[in-house]
């Protein structure tokens, strides 16, 4: 219901030529009242969007009295590196002070494996329901789009019941024909956290991917099946190489999402592969004492480096793979 | 070392098998600089025993901390030890089964005579068995007072609740806030039951919170504190700033006379480097009643199925309490010990009057030991909006109150 | 719910397009076999989607709905039947219903202000401006961020001692006033600013994927016709763009019912009760107050608000194009 209207209608044109350039009403000269209107105004929304990060990164460069004193807006009168080096290396988790270098490479560890299989899956997904439909596949994705809306804590008790269940019941299984094969646990493993995040990314990407190879033009479909290729075979040599643009959304928004992500982070790892984000809600979010402001925002640049990094890296190829998978379809 | 040698002995007791080193992972929430410093008491006196403690430390209490301990716990994927406030918060992983007993150390160790107050283990047992080991006391029953302000509004610093009322005006007039409020719902709630101990004293506090006495809440006594709130409430009008510390950072600085906070609010002045007595006043129970609360943390022990962890798990049980580890932890966080017997003569002056309150006896239970989380949340849901809405009338106010005790179990 | 009729007109297409290879099946083979093994590989493919969306969605979901109806505390009690306790408890709190309130004041405000925003944008940069990655990225940046950071960096902004109210006043202007975050009747709004802030830059992309998706004859056109510009959006661009304003919907109204983490970093739902929302209810109840029963009752109750939104809009959509 929802979903085929949501992800279908109108395809407004073949991917290829859909993103050539602009397509406004081609200005004529450069300085009209129009075109300063025009200027003016996206320099003001330019200053709305920057403003909050020129506060952290100028918070971050100052020493906790000139915080105190001064106002956030102002550049700092003595420029000083130490929060950032107490934020990286030193800053405290309990008893642990290595700062947020300790969790980076757990963070990378987490990272791969999961958007590998998350997408990897989604868009298995979509490729089904886009074409290969049958027999209440529709159904299936209107669930997985209500699923959206969900927010993740309330999921965390029955995630964490199925999760040792099935551990238990894998390993039992697994038992059955090697009597001392070891306890399989998918609770508190790198394997669980995965499972958790493939789940959670799945709605979005499903609905991305679904509309994409939707408006993959059906002729090269209909050409493979004649060939006699097959689910697998047109989905590794057609629709694979033609994809580029929505995996690189996908990656992105995967990358985003499991990057920031604390909650699923903290449950299934244990204290020596804590994600960077734990370190960060540690300095952050500590309950009692003194705030170093400085230190959280050197320690926020930090954790956000890597997204950032992929958002201004991937440009323009991430709009193309959102006009691609939003909103042809 | 009298500690290694006292543990090894414990240790013994408990179970000849373990003598190798094990790793106990401890989750935990203290991630602030002091509390850190204590943490790192427990860790350092765990390494020394040949063991390793490995941290787990997760900032943010209740909403962020509890529901990664309780997956852990319940996804069988425990902890070695974990902190938890004492009280009720344990009740049911306890009947679930899923916490390690540890009456046997207790029993070992003397827990029952040393500590005090005994309300403390009281805490940690459930049907004669004790399930956690309780490592310190926090108090709620405090007022910090400026003196700077007081002495540019004029007036002498009080001396309890009804002069600092009194002197409000003179405050205002000097353009300072009164009394300085988070706006935190713990920070309401907690605020209103030191008031309620003051003013309506503790037997009418017992009633309402051991016995869920309904009529106690909606009479005559609670009027009185509900009336004093609103006072407060208005005393409190222009402090518009949400954590603790930056309340009791207006104290320090002199723009706000007083604020109601629990003992750790002492760390702040201290690293303002404040004199007490000179520079701020602590008044316990608000001056009117010197009393105070037992409030704590403790660790509870989730129940693992390797017999070599779990005398692990008895002996760091048993260290927590030992009275080297007490006094090197207490005196690093600021909180006072839960064994009478330790020497603490490092303690600052405002640490000492609490000393003495605990010694002479004048403890009551804390909320957390008494009401459940639930009726709690009700509490700090009602106080938030009654704080911060001036449109609540005292009488709406106890009513509501009323009815939440009502429902409490 | 795919059958025949109610479809919209690119499910038709990739309806055709498959029973064209139906077809082609159809005269290759003799028999028509089983229901179930044709499309065996897709099905198998789709396990990992089919489980999810029973298991965990659904399977999640029902468990969830049970236990609203349990005592529930720290742990789940399957066995703790109370009936509708939780529910006329729930709505018998001040807190839920001024959650709900703040609900539907920042749902319909962001609904509409990112929508206009995102598509005021995306039209703006479309108009073969200079510097269209640069500012593009500028304003897509801050999704990359999470919504703690973004709620802590607007919290100092908005901080009247330290942000824009200083400012302003230190410039000159002594009696601004600008203090949202500490005024119960206008700190929904103060949240507002940092969620628009986090989130319009992807609306925004999202826009202009689809502007770029316009045929350059119909600008032609309206050119060739005299309409002004701005008619133009208004009357051709976005009816064309109907499909695109929905999946941004879709969007934006998943992010608005969980919004939870910005509130708690911004306000933690002060001043007083003024700025909480029903997610920070849920979990807070779930596991603060240890009382699973009422953070599921009221997770049911979202979970129920969204359905009564999305069903009658679903069947508008596919009743109207039955009639056609």
């Amino acid at each position: 219901m929802s979903d085929t209207a949501l992800a279908s209608g109108v395809a407004l044109k073949p991917a290829q030529d859909a993103l050539s350039g602009p397509r406004g009403p081609k200005p004529k000269r450069r300085i009209t009242p129009a075109n300063i209107i025009l200027y003016s105004t996206l320099f003001v929304v330019c200053i709305y969007y920057l403003l909050p990060l020129y506060v952290m990164i100028v918070t971050s460069l100052k020493g906790m009295p000139e915080i105190r004193l001064g106002n956030i807006f102002s550049p700092p009168v003595e420029v000083t590196y130490e929060p950032w080096i107490k934020a990286w290396a030193e800053a405290c988790t309990g008893v642990n002070c290595d700062g947020l270098s300790r969790g980076f490479w757990n963070s990378v560890w987490i990272l791969v494996p999961s958007v590998f299989l998350s997408i990897a899956i989604a868009s298995v997904n979509g490729y089904a329901l886009a074409n290969w439909r049958f027999k209440g596949s529709e159904v299936f994705f209107t669930i997985l789009i209500f699923g959206a809306f969900i927010p993740y804590q309330v999921m965390i008790y029955p995630i964490v019941i199925i999760l040792r269940e099935s551990g238990e019941g894998i390993t039992s299984f697994v038992r059955f024909f090697y009597e001392d094969a070891p306890t399989i646990r998918l609770m508190g493993s790198l394997s669980g956290l995965v499972i958790v995040h493939t789940i959670f990314g799945m709605p979005i990407l499903t609905l991305l991917f679904r509309n994409y190879f939707t408006s993959v033009p059906e002729e090269l479909f209909k050409a493979a099946r004649v060939d006699g290729a097959g689910f697998w075979g047109i989905y590794f040599r057609i629709m694979l190489p033609m994809s580029l643009p929505i995996f690189v959304v996908a990656m992105i928004l995967q990358v985003t999402g499991i990057w920031n992500d604390f909650l699923f982070g903290v449950i299934y790892t244990k204290p020596d592969t804590y994600p960077m984000t734990v370190q960060l809600n540690n300095i952050v979010n500590s309950v009692q004492g003194i705030k170093e402001y400085n230190v959280n925002m050197a320690a926020t640049l930090l954790t956000g480096l890597v997204p950032l990094f992929i958002y201004f890296a991937s440009g323009k190829l991430f709009v193309r793979g959102i006009a691609a998978g939003a909103v042809k379809g | 070392m009298k500690l290694t040698t006292k543990l090894l002995a414990a240790t013994a007791m408990i179970s000849a098998t373990a003598a190798s080193a094990v790793e106990l992972e401890v989750t935990h929430w203290w991630t602030s600089g002091g509390e850190a410093a204590a943490v790192s008491k427990f860790a350092e006196a765990w390494n020394a025993t040949g063991n390793t403690w490995v941290d787990g430390a997760i900032a943010g209490s209740g909403g962020t901390a509890r529901p990664i301990i309780i997956s852990r716990i319940l996804g069988g994927d425990p902890m070695g030890a974990t902190q938890l406030n004492h009280g009720r918060q344990a009740e049911e992983l306890i009947e679930a089964g899923m916490l390690l007993d540890l009456t046997d150390v207790a029993a070992a160790e003397g827990w029952k005579d040393i500590v005090n107050p005994p309300t403390l283990l009281d805490a940690c047992t459930l049907d004669g068995r004790i399930y956690c080991a309780p490592v310190n006391i926090h108090s709620w029953q405090w007022m910090w007072l400026s003196h700077q302000a007081f002495e540019d509004a004029g007036v002498d610093v009080p001396s309890n609740w009804d002069e600092f009322v009194a002197a409000a005006p003179a405050l205002e007039a000097a353009g300072k806030v009164p009394l300085a409020m988070g706006q935190q719902p713990w920070q309401s709630s907690g605020a209103f039951g030191v008031m309620t101990i003051a003013i309506a004293g503790t037997e009418a506090w017992l009633q309402v919170n051991r016995d869920k006495d309904a009529d106690v809440a909606a009479g005559p006594e609670y009027t009185k504190v509900f009336e004093a709130a609103v006072t407060a409430r208005e005393m409190a009008a222009d402090s518009n700033v949400q954590d603790w510390n930056l309340a009791t950072n207006l104290v320090i600085t002199g723009q706000a006379g007083g604020q109601i906070m629990g003992d750790w609010a002492q760390g702040e002045f201290q690293v303002a480097e404040q004199v007490a007595g000179e520079d701020y006043t602590c008044l316990p129970g608000l001056g009117v009643n010197e009393i105070l609360d037992t409030a704590g943390d403790a660790f509870y022990f989730p129940k693992q199925d390797d017999p070599e962890i779990e005398a692990a798990q008895k002996e760091m049980a048993a260290m927590l309490l030992s009275p080297d580890v007490q006094v090197a932890f207490n005196l690093a966080k600021g909180s006072l010990p839960i064994r009478g017997d330790v020497d603490l003569s490092a303690a600052n002056d405002c640490m000492k009057k609490g000393l003495e309150i605990l010694a002479g006896g004048n403890v009551l239970p804390s909320g957390d030991i008494l009401l459940s989380p639930d009726t709690q949340g009700q509490v700090e849901d009602l106080m938030v909006e009654f704080w911060n809405d001036p449109s609540i009338t005292a009488a709406d106010a106890q009513a509501r109150y009323a009815a939440i005790i009502a429902d409490a179990d | 719910m795919n059958a025949g009729p109610h479809r919209s007109p690119i499910t038709r297409k990739g309806g055709e397009a498959m029973s064209a290879i139906d077809a082609g099946q159809g005269r290759t083979r003799a028999k028509r076999p089983n229901r179930l093994f044709r499309n065996k590989t897709a099905k198998i493919a789709a396990i990992p989607m089919v489980a999810t969306a029973l298991v965990i969605f659904i399977g999640c979901t029902l468990w969830t709905v049970y236990h609203s109806f349990t005592g529930s505390r720290l742990l789940p009690a399957p066995h703790k039947w109370v009936g509708l306790d939780q529910y006329e408890r729930l709505w018998s709190t001040n807190r839920w219903i001024t959650s709900i309130e703040n609900l539907a004041i920042y749902g319909a405000c962001s609904m509409i202000l990112s929508l206009v925003i995102g598509f005021t944008l995306a039209a703006l940069l479309d108009r073969k401006i200079r510097f269209e990655n640069t500012i593009r990225t500028i304003i897509l940046y801050p999704f990359a961020l999470s919504f703690i950071v973004t709620g802590l960096v607007w919290q100092w902004i908005l901080n009247p001692s330290l942000g824009l109210q200083n400012v302003v006043r230190d410039w000159g202007w002594e009696s601004f006033t600008f203090d949202p975050l500490n005024n119960p009747e206008i700190v929904i709004f103060g949240i507002l600013i940092a969620g628009i802030w986090q989130g319009s830059g992807f609306i925004m992309v999202v826009m202009l994927a689809g502007l770029r998706g316009i045929d350059e004859d119909i600008w032609k056109a309206s050119r060739v016709e005299g309409i002004p510009t701005w008619k133009t959006y208004i009357f051709i661009i976005i009816p064309m763009m109907r499909p695109v304003f929905v999946t941004a919907l879709v969007l934006i109204a998943s992010g608005i019912i969980k919004v939870y983490d910005l509130v708690v970093a911004q306000t933690s739902g002060g001043p007083g009760i003024a700025s909480e929302v029903p997610a920070k209810y849920v979990i807070e109840k779930m596991f603060s107050s240890q009382n699973l029963g009422q953070g599921f009752a009221a997770s049911t109750m979202m979970l129920v608000s969204v359905l009564i939104i999305l069903i009658p809009w679903a069947y508008l959509e596919f009743g109207g194009k039955r009639r056609v």
